[in-house]
């Protein structure tokens, strides 16, 4: 065995520069396996996560998916709004911690705008547990205050202080806008690469406020109320589109269920946001899986490529095997001389093909995920990783067994007299 | 009987009833009843090309299988051995030099010379010094500078080829050297230097040496002259 080894190593020395380049294009097929696996788990594994440390979210009753659709992503319209009463009696039930109401149907410049409490702030988690984290400013307070997600600060250049008008409506093509009332932006969130990137947060209230003169979606004609006198309204909300909701312990997270969905008074549903996200992503998992599959035949094609070349290079190398088989080596020697080679060329290019990922993800990892939201992570391979670069090396060593039993049928056919 | 068992012994080649033919070719290659090599003998075989002299040293070497008869090496039969155990007698008793190209050449002129010895436990045990100091003790006999010994195989002229290539074939004094063709790609000069340092090493191993080559002007050296025809009875016995 070790003058196998021996004699592979210095064969593969000598031929390095094909033997280099059979690794890399292995190497690099690998490295977009594992790269697509990784950025598939991590992209699985980030919209899990869009929104974690809530219980239960709240709504008036419809699908499920579509619930958190409109309250988490902000995609489609909710049907119904549930009624401020409604909010205030969920947030008394015992096993509530807190609750956090969610207000929709205004934007900005295609931004949704969120009306929420300050509280939201605290409250929301993403990733594993992660908090909200302001770039810049910090939580509205005075009633015309507003705070912008990443995203929306970015596409805009908006900074602390500036002027924002909202608009009534969603969608690119608002209907009016509420230029009477301008906010003041005070705060600016960092990235998550959630849907909060791409939100305008208001207060509940400021959300009674810009409406107070408007009906059913339009101004009332000759009515303007100035702002100093707002506050002579009662600006507390009388509906929201949903409300975020923390349990005291997530045992009693199907009773506070149970109880929000027999609520007598308005039918409401209470969904659980993670077992949800899992339905919603098992929708659009289809698209990965195909990626995964682009990245396996690309695999294949750098295998091929490696038998190709043990192969061509056995041509030049059949009387090399005749010596061998002179000085005693045998027909199975000869064998495993080009096995282990073609072995160890896809070893190589997997272990250099798992190093690319890994240093791909130390270096630009950190850039993914501040630009584009998008989570690579570093670290040991994960149970499906290892699955990944098993089949891979089993696939090598498949593949190493042709160039072995050629080599094997030659030196048989061969014997010490060496053909051309 | 017993007398034909000795002369076995005592031979290190015996061939018997030995038929050959090459898969796929149309008849049999060789067909030898009877042809003894003893130990210590140095004999020169000739035949023109394609008669089967390559062939017949493969047999002898154990690679190719014959289809009928017996051939024994240094006192070994080679039908009652396994095909793995065929290879490593080959490595332990044979050493070879073929007519060019006898080296790997991605292993520098010293570790060919030292290959036999990666096969083969027996050349090891058979050395008083170690293999390397072995190799660079032949090197200097055969007229090698110890600088190319570090050289890739692949930079030495054909004729420190052929020098390396006999250094190893002595290597661990196997019992027999088989040489094919081994001075055809030199000069006539060089053909004679190659022959004394070939025939004084053998002598001073004790080594059996088959010697096949096209050149009669070499064959005065050897103590025996084989015409393989005169061996081979393809075509001349009936069939049956
Ligand atoms: N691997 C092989 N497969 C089939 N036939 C072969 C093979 N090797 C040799 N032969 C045939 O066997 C015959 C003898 O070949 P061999 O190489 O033994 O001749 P040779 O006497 O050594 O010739 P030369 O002096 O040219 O080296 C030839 O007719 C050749 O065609
Ligand atoms: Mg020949």
């Amino acid at each position: 065995m070790s003058v196998l080894l021996h004699l592979t190593l210095r064969s593969i020395a000598n031929r390095r520069l094909t033997v280099s380049l059979t690794a890399l294009a292995i190497a690099l097929a690998v490295a977009m396996l594992l790269g697509v696996e990784r950025l598939r788990h991590d992209a699985r594994e980030g919209f899990a996560q869009t929104i974690s440390g809530t219980d239960l979210i709240v709504g008036a009753r419809s699908g499920a998916v579509q619930l958190l659709l409109y309250s988490v992503f902000h995609i489609g319209d909710a049907t119904n709004n549930v009624s401020w009463h409604s909010i205030e009696a969920i947030a008394e039930h015992p096993q509530v911690e807190w609750l956090v109401p969610i207000s929709l149907g205004d934007s900005h410049r295609g931004f949704r705008v969120v009306g929420t409490s300050a509280e939201f702030f605290e409250r929301y988690r993403y990733g594993r547990g992660r908090e909200i984290g302001f770039a810049e400013g910090r939580p509205f307070s005075d009633l015309f205050d507003t705070v912008v997600g990443a995203e929306v600060a970015a596409r805009f250049g908006y900074r602390v202080g500036q002027s924002i008008v909202v608009s009534h409506g969603a969608g690119e093509v608002a209907f009016a806008d509420h230029d009477d009332r301008p906010f003041t932006i005070v705060g600016i969130l960092e990235r998550t690469g959630t849907p909060v990137d791409r939100s305008v947060f208001v207060s509940l209230e400021a959300i009674e406020a810009i409406h107070v003169d408007w009906v059913g979606g339009a101004r009332i004609p000759g009515v303007s109320i100035p702002t100093e006198q707002l506050h002579r309204f009662d600006l507390r909300p009388k509906a929201v589109t949903a409300a975020l909701v923390g349990l005291n312990s997530r045992v009693a997270v199907f009773r506070v269920q149970r109880f929000v969905n027999t609520y007598p008074d308005e039918p409401l549903m209470a969904i659980l946001p993670g077992a949800t996200l899992q339905q919603l992503w098992s929708v659009i998992g289809v698209v990965e899986r195909a990626l995964l599959a682009v990245s396996a035949i690309v695999v294949l094609v750098g295998l091929a490529g490696l038998v190709a070349v043990v192969i061509a290079s056995l041509g030049e190398r059949r009387r090399e095997l005749a010596i061998l088989r002179a000085m005693g080596a045998s027909p199975a020697h000869v064998f495993g001389l080009l096995a282990l080679e073609s072995a160890l060329i896809g070893l190589i290019g997997c272990g250099v093909g798992f190093a690319m990922v890994q240093s791909g993800a130390l270096l630009v990892g950190p850039w993914l995920e501040a630009r584009h939201g998008l989570l690579l992570s570093a670290g040991w391979p994960s149970h499906g990783e290892w699955m990944l670069l098993g089949a891979v090396m089993s696939a090598a060593f498949v593949a190493s067994l042709v160039p072995g039993f050629r080599a094997y049928r030659y030196s048989l056919a061969d014997g010490m007299s060496v053909r051309i | 009987m017993d007398d034909d068992t000795n002369t076995r012994e005592a031979s290190a080649i015996a061939i018997a009833d030995l038929t050959f033919a090459w898969p796929g070719a149309g008849g049999v290659c060789l067909d030898v009843p009877d042809f003894k090599v003893s130990r210590g003998e140095r004999v020169f075989m000739h035949g023109p090309s394609g008669s089967g002299k390559s062939t017949l040293l493969s047999l002898v070497a154990g690679v190719l299988e014959p289809g009928a008869g017996r051939i024994v090496v240094l006192g070994q039969d080679l039908a009652a051995l396994s095909a793995r155990a065929r290879d490593r007698y080959r490595a332990a008793n044979i050493g070879f030099v073929f007519q060019m190209f006898n080296l790997v050449p991605y292993l520098t002129a010293l570790d060919n010379i030292l290959l036999p010895c990666r096969f083969s436990c027996e050349r090891v045990s058979r050395l008083e010094v170690p293999a390397p100091a072995e190799a660079r003790r032949l090197a200097e006999r055969l007229d090698l500078e110890a600088g190319l010994l570090d050289r890739p195989a692949s930079e030495l002229s054909v004729g420190q080829q052929q020098r390396v290539a006999a250094a190893r074939a002595l290597i661990g004094r196997p019992g027999l050297v088989i040489a094919d063709e081994p001075t055809s790609a030199l000069d006539a000069d060089r053909q004679q230097r190659f022959l004394d340092l070939l025939l004084a090493e053998c002598d001073a191993a004790g080594t059996t040496l088959l010697f096949v080559s096209h050149d009669h002007r070499l064959s005065r050296r050897f103590e025996r002259l084989v015409e393989l025809r005169d061996i081979n009875h393809v075509g001349r016995r009936a069939p049956g």
